[in-house]
């Protein structure tokens, strides 16, 4: 048996709340990597996998502190190093590669300085030498012009290639171990595909070890050997990728596995009435940004879109980023008023913008929205952030207002007591279900959906969307599904359109969506999906050009 | 959370009201409340009136009779700090609260309206902020005349530009985020977007910015009284007792020294104070 690479032995992590309060936030957790391995960390977030990935590195976050155990790493124990050691360890022994390239790139500098800039730090080799192995580094990591990409600034380059980038930062300095802390999760569907083959290539290729962090278990299977499923800290179940995948020992790793079995959508029946007027009717949408001249704004999005959706029914909307699919719910919202075309509610039809609908038109269309972060005022208590719609559009105060913000909280499966807390306090699961309560207390007929369940863990994300279909029983609801996950547009959703460059390209009803979509761009969105199954990615056939004419890499 | 005691008075410490407040914040606090108690105190407990020439010797040394030396026409100092702490808080606090509160309500409304409104605004006060603030002061005190409220408006007028800009900047961005666009979405009204929606998510910077515009108009204001058109003699604030008794400087005297510790003193724990305001303990297990 060869020797473990890194041993991590009953790692204990803990961080002081204000109060003056200590929280475990790992609590002895142990296991080994061997020289080669891929190892995954997964779990959903607050489970400790991006804390127990930084501890490797004997970094910790800001208020946190390794209390107790061990991290060996190649003979080195991490954990009694003084930080100027680690932060030497850094780079040559181990190395990160962040979740959101983005946003770890300094936009002002050429990507090769950056790039190249560990050889510089840990003055491994002369300059010229270091750029001839970025350069081999970004061949191998598939970018395109490997030669000369380096000389771009990080806003050059597409969010996949930056990705990819910030692999070769990582692995330019030869390091034993990789750490890989969600490097695909910001990604589209198309775009991680390739970023995924990239990675594996060049870590079989380099006999490296790595660490994968990820909440996605079907992106995991295809590049893991070995799977550690986290929990409030602790590891629940460790084994071989194949025997997590197919023979689950514990209920929670069932639980995530469950999450990814999709569930057909079975249509509500609604009660007809004899008014058959859709909920929603947009036709012949226009709508775009910048100043308008000749009623053309500067950066048109959506050209011509048109479609119905019936009361009860609900409608998905599915495209990568950049496809038009958020501006089109600005739109009908009012939030960007559309240059051209007409939106009818209930055969009502709206003005296109905001400030000339009427309280009633806006009570009944609400939008919620993807990052529930953001989209809760962090300075406002819950109790304040529900309770005001239902002051604004049904004037309900005091004690009626309080009771009503209980039943809401009720309502999405969330404890009354809540109500006193404040955003922040709150974790991405929790916000989401505030955000989808606010909307409710409008007492809406349609809920714009725009990516409500993409920045939620799977398990999380799956919890909402059922939450979705049970309201949507009983409060007789119609939902409008942005989403470019279409597994769980797919769940929730009896109509799909396609849109691709703000045109919707394909419309067709959800069920016979994988057997039937015509459409060559429906088929790669359809084909790019991840599966369960580790040999996914190795037997995947796209056409190159196909690839080529649709992705925004 | 609070603990009930049935029989004994509890002293309501920022802890038992759920806050937590540091020592730093603490200390800035007794500070800046010591000078207002002097503010409102000082001509009673002054030992001689601030006008009158006590002492034979200029910048005489600290005697027990003098306590903190003389000044430079032989006036007791001691008894004109504690008469310059009235025209020194009182002028730069008034002033201060005008300046910020205008310039951030001009800056809300600003960032949220947006269009001509902001523009035209923004290149009023842009324009403003050009004219030299001495300057400007001396014009408007030679048109009409001096006194405590003509001081008071023209310092806020002079700071309200400044903080317009800051509030307006930080408000911007404020307004672009998803919680601002979802109240619009509902169809809320301007005053509650800004009120109720940006205002408290700025409240932090804006602080900060007063703590620092605070210092400022204390120092402009010293420099108003130098060139005599801010408080009139005898009366003096702080900065005017520094600038007439700077030749001390070289006598070692006294009379320099301790009005220049009343302004840092009062400067500084005003900062302190606005750095590590109590904050309330929000602990996620209760």
């Amino acid at each position: 048996m060869t020797q473990p690479l890194v041993t991590v032995n009953d790692l204990r992590i803990g961080a002081v709340t204000d109060a003056g309060r200590k929280v475990e936030i790992i609590r002895g957790v142990t296991f080994d990597i061997f020289p080669g391995e891929i190892v995954a960390l997964i779990g959903e977030s607050g489970s400790g996998k991006t804390t127990i990935a930084l501890s490797l590195m004997g970094y910790c976050r800001t208020g946190c502190s390794i209390s107790g155990g061990q991290i060996t790493l190649d003979g080195t124990d991490v954990t009694a190093l003084p930080e100027r050691k680690r932060a030497a360890l850094r780079g040559t022994e181990v190395a990160y590669v962040p979740q959101s390239a983005a946003a770890a790139f300094n936009p002002s500098k050429r990507i090769m300085d950056q790039v190249i800039e560990i050889t510089a730090i840990h003055d491994l080799m002369p300059r010229d030498q270091a750029e001839a192995k970025a350069v081999q580094l970004f061949r191998a990591l598939a970018l395109p012009d490997p030669d000369h990409i380096g000389e771009r600034y990080p806003h050059q380059v597409s969010g996949g290639q930056l990705q990819r980038l910030s692999a070769a930062m990582a692995l330019i300095g030869d390091p034993k171990l990789v750490i890989f802390d969600e490097p695909t999760t910001a990604l589209d569907v198309t775009t991680q595909i390739e970023v995924l083959r990239a990675f594996k290539s060049v870590m079989q290729k380099g006999g490296m070890a790595g660490v994968y962090v990820s909440h996605d278990l079907a992106v995991v299977a295809q590049i893991a050997d070995r799977i550690i499923v986290l929990k409030g800290g602790e590891i629940q179940e460790v084994g071989k990728t194949q025997q997590i995948l197919h023979h689950p020992a514990h209920p929670y790793t069932r639980q995530l596995l469950a999450a990814f079995e999709p569930v057909p959508h079975v249509s509500v029946a609604v009660p007809q009435v004899d008014k058959p007027k859709p909920i929603l009717e947009v036709v012949h949408l226009h709508a775009g940004y910048g100043a308008i001249r000749n009623g053309v704004p500067e950066v048109p999005i959506l050209k011509d879109v048109s479609f119905r959706l019936e009361r009860g029914r609900n409608l998905g909307v599915i495209g990568e980023s950049g496809s038009g699919k958020s501006t089109l719910a600005r739109a009908i919202a009012g939030i960007l008023p559309p240059h051209q075309g007409d939106i009818l509610l209930d055969g009502q039809e709206m003005r296109r913008d905001l400030k000339n609908r009427s309280k009633e038109q806006l009570r009944r269309a609400q939008i919620v929205f993807q990052l529930a972060d953001t989209a809760l005022n962090p300075a406002h208590s819950i109790e304040q952030i529900l309770g005001r719609p239902l002051t604004f559009y049904l004037g309900l105060k005091g004690a009626k207002r309080e009771a009503r913000v209980k039943e809401l909280l009720d309502m999405v499966r969330l404890p009354a007591n809540l109500r006193h807390r404040l955003p922040s306090e709150l974790s991405g699961g929790q916000k989401q279900r505030i955000n989808l309560a606010r909307a409710l207390a409008a007492e809406p007929e349609l809920i714009l959906c725009d990516e409500i369940t993409s920045a939620l863990d799977t398990v999380v994300a799956a919890a909402i969307l059922d939450l979705l279909k049970e309201l949507q029983r009983e409060l007789s609801l119609s939902y409008m599904f942005i989403s470019h996950d279409l597994s769980t547009v797919e769940a929730i959703c009896d109509d799909v359109l396609v849109m691709l460059k703000g045109e919707v390209v394909e419309a067709l009803p959800a069920a016979r969506m994988s057997a039937e979509a015509q459409h060559p761009y429906s088929r790669l969105l359809i084909s790019s999906i991840p599966q369960l199954d580790t040999g996914w990615l190795a037997g995947l056939e796209q056409d190159p050009n196909l690839v080529a004419q649709f992705a925004n890499r | 959370m609070m603990i009930e005691r049935s029989s004994a008075f509890v002293i309501p410490t920022p802890k038992r009201l759920g806050y937590s407040f540091n020592w730093v914040g603490r200390i800035g606090l007794a500070v800046i409340l010591f000078w207002c108690v002097i503010a409102v105190i000082g001509p009673w407990i002054a030992p001689h009136p601030p006008g009158e020439i006590v002492d034979w010797d200029y910048f005489g040394p600290m005697t027990g009779d003098f306590w903190m030396g003389t000044d430079y026409l032989g006036r007791d100092i001691f008894s004109r700090i504690l008469m310059g702490a009235r025209y020194t808080v009182g002028i730069s606090a008034a002033s201060v609260a005008l300046a910020c509160a205008g310039g951030v309500i001009f800056g809300m409304v600003a960032a949220v309206a947006g269009g001509w409104f902001d523009m035209i605004l923004s290149r009023l006060l842009d324009a403003f902020n050009g004219i030299p603030s001495l300057l400007f002061g001396l014009v408007v005190v030679a048109a009409v005349g001096s006194s405590i409220p003509v001081l008071i408006l023209t310092l806020a007028a002079i700071y309200l530009p400044g903080s317009y800009r800051f509030a307006r900047a930080l408000a911007v961005n404020v307004n672009a985020t998803d919680y601002v666009t979802v109240a619009r979405a509902r169809g809320e009204s301007t005053p509650y977007l800004i009120f109720t929606e940006i205002f408290p998510n700025i409240l932090g910077p804006v602080l900060a910015d007063l703590g620092l515009r605070f210092v400022f108009i204390v120092l402009c204001l010293s420099g108003l009284s130098f060139l005599g058109i801010g408080v009139q003699p005898p009366n003096a604030d702080w900065g005017a007792l520094v600038r007439e008794n700077i030749e001390g400087l070289s006598l070692g005297a006294p009379a320099v020294v301790f009005p220049s510790i009343a302004i840092a003193t009062l400067t500084i724990s005003v900062n302190m104070f606005i750095d590590n305001l109590p904050t309330k303990i929000r602990d996620r297990s209760e």
